[in-house]
């Protein structure tokens, strides 16, 4: 009986959240529900047994994308842009409205007579969860079973890097290169004990991802919101061409991640088909790698530039 | 009605409410959240599907989860960047308009 009195609280705050999100007059009302929202998503989670789902939307559903969201609001404001902000007309807002009940509609229904799965891949891969080289069943499925998704990705971040680099231009004003936090004793007392700390706390969910929940994904984030941290306090500066040290941590998560997928070919008979004795280490390597990429990728993608070098002070 | 089916159809609205913000808005930003706001509802129906036998979840879909949202997540951004450069470009050309 408590447990969906919690559930119906859960829900009708993730309904009403996203509700304002959308509805919000102003846009920076929308962006801090939207925050709200990723927080209560990073809630669900846990009551749903998605430990590792739940620590990766902590860091960033809740976390990197407010950061990006009000970093974008920021520049909005900074250019005085004057959006083409034109509404729908009350008449195709009204009818737009009764359009999306109706598909809620139907996708609701669809959810209730959904089909019991053919495959039960489930069972699949909880069987063949002890020759994975680890323990934890969704790292299992991410790094061995369905390796070639997280491959892919991988090169979706690389894609989103390159993007960044095609696009980016030095931003006008001298105060978005600077520090965006004035600089004090309290600020370089906080990032001297929160930098160290984030970076402890990444290193330990990579290496509890192999038997616990946590991986790379989940490390690389939180090494991100260190890296948005230093970035905020002035401590890293954006630069418009990446020297080869941020080349290489860009790619080196692509590099070894694809080096290992053909180089276990001869041995495996497959790409990406480990030989099972070394499984566990070759995909502690992988994770490494994939964590440097992750991190540096999404910090880059928050200060806005393809390269960084460290500030002053 | 079970707790997985229960949050599947939470996750089917917000998908809806998401979809009517994309189209309602005319402000690039607000599309941008609303699509991030569909997103959630996608990643909720995943999850909550997941849980459908009771006893064992499903590690599949929580895999597919993670990777949607760091794929969401640099997608967001790069619409952002994008947004940023836009705003810009327009700033640049509405000065050169003041001064000739």
């Amino acid at each position: 009986m408590i447990e969906w009195l919690f559930d119906g609280l859960l829900a009708i705050g993730l309904l009403w959240l996203g509700w304002r999100t959308v509805v919000s007059a102003e846009l920076f009302k929308a962006i801090v529900m939207f925050i709200v929202l990723g927080l209560f998503m990073a809630l669900c989670w846990a009551r749903l047994a998605a430990p590792d789902v739940a620590l990766a939307e902590a860091a960033i559903g809740a976390g990197l994308i407010g950061a990006l969201l009000l970093d974008a609001y920021r520049a909005l404001v900074a250019e005085r842009w004057q959006a083409d902000d034109r509404n729908a007309k009350p008449l195709v807002a009204a009818s737009l409205a009764i359009l999306s009940s109706v598909l809620i509609g139907g996708l609701a229904w669809a959810l209730l007579f959904s089909p019991e799965p053919v495959v039960d891949l489930n069972a699949q891969a909880r069987a063949r969860l002890a020759d994975s080289g680890v323990g934890n069943p969704v790292t299992a499925v991410l790094l061995n079973f369905r390796g070639y998704d997280t491959l892919l990705e991988v090169g979706v971040l690389f894609l989103a890097w390159l993007g960044l680099w095609t696009v980016g231009e030095q931003e006008s004003n001298s105060a978005a290169t600077g520090a965006w936090v004035e600089d004090s004793d309290l600020l370089t007392a906080l990032v001297r004990l929160l930098a160290p700390l984030g970076v402890l706390i990444g290193v330990y969910l990579l290496w509890a991802g192999a038997n616990e929940p946590g991986g790379a994904f989940q490390a690389g984030t939180v090494l991100a919101a260190v890296g948005v941290l230093l970035r905020l306090s002035g401590r890293l500066r954006p630069e418009l061409s990446p020297d080869l040290w941020v080349r290489f941590g860009v790619t080196v998560g692509l590099l070894v991640f694809s080096a290992i997928a053909v180089g276990v070919i001869p041995v495996g008979g497959n790409l990406l088909e480990y030989p099972g004795d070394w499984a566990g280490l070759l995909i502690v390597v992988i994770e490494t790698s994939l964590m440097v990429s992750i991190a540096l990728i999404l910090t880059l993608l928050f200060i806005g530039s393809a390269g960084l070098r460290r500030g002053g002070s | 009605m079970n707790q997985p089916l229960f949050f599947a159809w939470v996750g089917a609205a917000l998908f809806g409410i998401g979809l009517y913000g994309l189209l309602v808005h005319g402000h690039l930003m607000r599309k941008i959240v609303a699509l991030n706001v569909m997103g959630n509802g996608v990643f909720l129906v995943f999850i909550a599907l997941a849980r459908r036998d009771p006893l064992v979840t499903d590690p599949i879909p929580h895999a597919m989860v993670l990777t949607g949202l760091v794929i969401s997540v640099s997608a967001t951004a790069f619409a952002l960047v994008l947004l940023k450069r836009l705003a810009r470009q327009a700033q640049a050309q509405e000065s050169s308009e003041h001064d000739s």
